[in-house]
């Protein structure tokens, strides 16, 4: 039997926000009968394209009720452009984590987000694709190849098990898993190898003084995040460093976007541990708006 | 919400009888030696565990000598393949079916790979193997024939008699899990029987957990799978499970007693049951075979729902009931019985088990009808396949399409 959190179970037995929205600025619905699970995501925007009110109907396993569940509650009051960058690991967070054979749920979830966010937009998504069961790789679950790769990028894929896990394909009769292994390959193969950058800030030894390191890391931020943030209208503050422990706070377009703050914080993280010391640590001090959606400090 | 817990998943254990509890008393108190041991101390469990033999012999009609007692159905299994195997030394081939416990399949799976080669027989929609498959594939190379009696997920019954003529027309070894049939179905091993083994265990017919035996027909080969010690006629080492083994004993003698009664009481609940699911929802069908069933097995499948939201929430509202996916490695995998059947992955989803014992009480029965209608009324309100108009104009019409036809067969 699978364990679920206790969060996972409240807000499977109390769902938040079930039911249609009968004047809902835009629908998105993912999944069918056939592969077990379905979701339609109903969402009320103002003027400000914020999102007003939010509801679900869904069929499927207690996560994608709670999955769905929890999504609703995060879109609320969001922005349409922040709220489409809610991924599934947010979703997953939110619930305080789903056991990794239940990704999927959450992977459903976003997909729903996106095709209400890219109907809203007017763009194109690759669903036609997903009709014509000559293209499913997993019949059983009626899964699309371009799925699966997806799910493979996306998350960093390695294995056939988890595959299933986020996508369901495989879960079934398993004779599609040839055909996994093969996908798993050409998209692994496909990524270019990785690039070894050459620092450009060499290494703060580690008896470099705080301020020799705070140097190095606002060369980093300067160089490497501020101006990816201020194209999206945000920017990224230096607040403190003590010790290994970075604090930081975001501005601008960023700081009411809870849900970004949690990728940033591990793209600075990372950038961090790189080019300056291994054992960083970011903090996020920025006070969102809405604190039920601050990610978990660490 | 019900007051008390109400118990449906007999199939996976049962109520331990309080005839096999009082039984087993004396042995947390004076009754305590080493059955091997000579001394009274010894002899005295090992009396107890002789009277557990022969009340286990009636039950199964075969002699006492024939019963080795050990941990439970999946080591019966295990030990039977292992046996038969060893002595048929010549022959390299395996018949089985595609909806055996893990404990015959994952074993005869394993053997496949060590240079056996298998057949799984194919099952219809209704769960039924077809012994015309059995005699095309069976050939003097077969050396075990391995069936279940009754299947666990959908109680279906195979035609174990018709089976074992046709592998003892080709000196086939035949074994039998008889595990789900322990207590519901008359077992009969008189030596016109074909069976050569046979697996049952304790804790699924009232018993303990942790204490099953297998039955051996005197002539059949044999190869203890654990050694070291003369218990059990050297055919299984290790002290006795003195405790499991006399109240499997004890709940033998009450079958061996009341059994028509049982399954007449059994039958009376399954089948209220079934009619008042059926009468309480819509779109519901039965998987497997009416007629060859368990007397107290129930596999429902309720459309536009899933079966672990189903299940869960009937957890929370106090009733057990395990769904038609098994739970293996924590992962939720449909269920292989069903998917063998050829039922639909769509029709799959809401499968879900309800088992009823002798112990079960109309009121509970009339509870867990309740509380089922209620929970799937209130998960396909939550469904975007739930609401009528929904279905016949909206989402996924193609999906819904295939996903009707299949239900107008069905």
């Amino acid at each position: 039997m699978l364990t679920y959190s206790d969060k996972v179970k409240e807000h499977f037995i109390n769902p938040r926000n079930v039911g249609v929205l009968a004047d809902a600025t835009v629908v998105g619905e993912v999944g069918s009968m056939a592969t077990g699970q379905a979701l339609k995501l109903y969402l009320k925007l103002d003027e400000g394209e914020v999102i007003r009110d939010a509801k679900f109907q869904v069929f499927g396993s207690p996560s994608a009720i709670a999955a769905s569940s929890a999504l609703t509650e995060m879109l609320k009051g969001k922005n349409i452009d922040e709220a489409a960058r809610i991924t599934a690991d947010n979703i997953s967070e939110f619930l305080g984590g789903l056991p990794p054979e239940k990704m999927h749920t959450c992977v459903m979830s976003m997909e729903a987000l996106e095709v209400a966010y890219a109907r809203h937009r007017g763009i194109e998504l690759e669903t036609e694709l997903d009709e014509d069961a000559e293209m499913h790789i997993c019949r059983c679950y009626s899964v699309p190849e371009h799925k699966i790769e997806r799910a493979i990028r996306d998350n960093g894929l390695t294995s056939i098990e988890e595959i299933t896990h986020f996508t369901k394909a495989g879960g079934g009769c398993t004779s599609c898993h040839v055909d996994l292994k093969m996908i798993l390959e050409r998209v692994h193969a496909d990524k270019p190898a990785e690039v070894k950058k050459t620092p450009v800030t060499p290494r703060v030894g580690a008896d470099a003084s705080t301020l020799e390191k705070m140097k190095a890391i606002q060369d980093v931020l300067d160089r490497e995040v501020r101006p990816g943030l201020a194209m999206d209208g945000g920017d990224m503050e230096l607040v403190d460093v003590q010790g290994n422990k970075v604090y930081v706070s975001l501005h601008g377009h960023c700081n009411s976007c809870a849900s970004s703050t949690t990728t940033m914080k591990f793209f600075v993280e990372d950038r961090l541990r790189e080019m300056v010391d291994p054992e960083i640590v970011v903090i996020d001090t920025t006070e969102h708006s809405d604190e039920l959606h601050a990610p978990p400090m660490r | 919400m019900t007051d008390r817990p109400i118990y449906l998943d007999n199939n996976s254990t049962t109520f331990p009888a309080p005839e096999a509890v009082e039984a087993v008393l004396p042995l947390f108190g004076d009754i305590y030696g080493n059955p091997s041991s000579s001394h009274s101390f010894g002899q005295k469990v090992r009396h107890q565990i002789e009277l557990a033999r022969e009340n286990v012999a009636k039950l199964l009609n075969c002699k006492s000598g024939e019963v080795v007692f050990n941990s439970g159905a999946t080591e019966g299994n295990n030990t039977a393949i292992y046996a038969a195997l060893d002595g048929m030394p010549d022959r390299k081939h395996i018949i089985t079916t595609g909806v055996e416990h893990a404990s015959v399949l994952e074993v005869i799976r394993y053997l496949e790979e060590a240079g056996y080669r298998i057949t799984e027989l194919n099952v219809d929609r209704m769960g039924h193997i077809d012994l015309d498959e059995l005699k095309n594939e069976i050939s003097g190379d077969t050396a075990l024939v391995s069936l279940m009696w009754a299947n666990n997920e959908t109680g279906v019954i195979n035609p174990i008699n018709a089976a074992g003529d046709i592998a003892k027309q080709f000196g086939a070894l035949f074994h039998v899990d008889a595990v789900q049939a322990a207590g519901k179905l008359k077992i009969d091993l008189t030596d016109e029987s074909a069976v050569d083994y046979l697996t049952i265990s304790g804790h699924k017919f009232h018993g303990l957990k942790g204490a099953g035996a297998l039955f051996v027909r005197e002539k059949a080969p044999y190869l203890p799978l654990l050694r070291g010690g003369h218990h059990e006629d050297g055919r299984r080492a290790g002290t006795e499970n003195a405790m499991g083994i006399v109240a499997m004993g004890a709940a033998a003698a009450l079958i061996n007693r009341e059994m028509p009664e049982h399954i007449e009481q059994m039958k009376k609940m399954r089948d209220r049951l079934q009619a008042g699911l059926l009468s309480a929802c819509d779109d519901v069908i039965i998987n497997g075979d009416q007629q060859d069933r368990l007397p107290n097995t129930l596999n429902a499948g309720f459309k536009y729902i899933d079966g672990e939201a189903l299940l869960m929430m009937m957890d929370a509202a106090n009733i057990a009931v395990s769904a038609g996916s098994a739970c293996k490695s924590g992962s939720m995998e449909p269920s292989h019985v069903l998917m063998a059947m050829n039922v639909p992955l769509s029709a799959i989803h809401g499968s879900v088990r309800f088992c009823v014992s002798r112990y079960t009480e109309p009121e509970e029965v009339d509870a867990a009808v309740e509380q089922t209608a209620a929970i799937v009324k209130r998960l396909r309100e939550m469904s975007p396949f739930g609401h009528a108009e929904q279905r016949e104009n909206g989402l996924s019409a193609e999906a819904l399409e295939k996903h009707k036809s299949y239900f107008a067969t069905a």
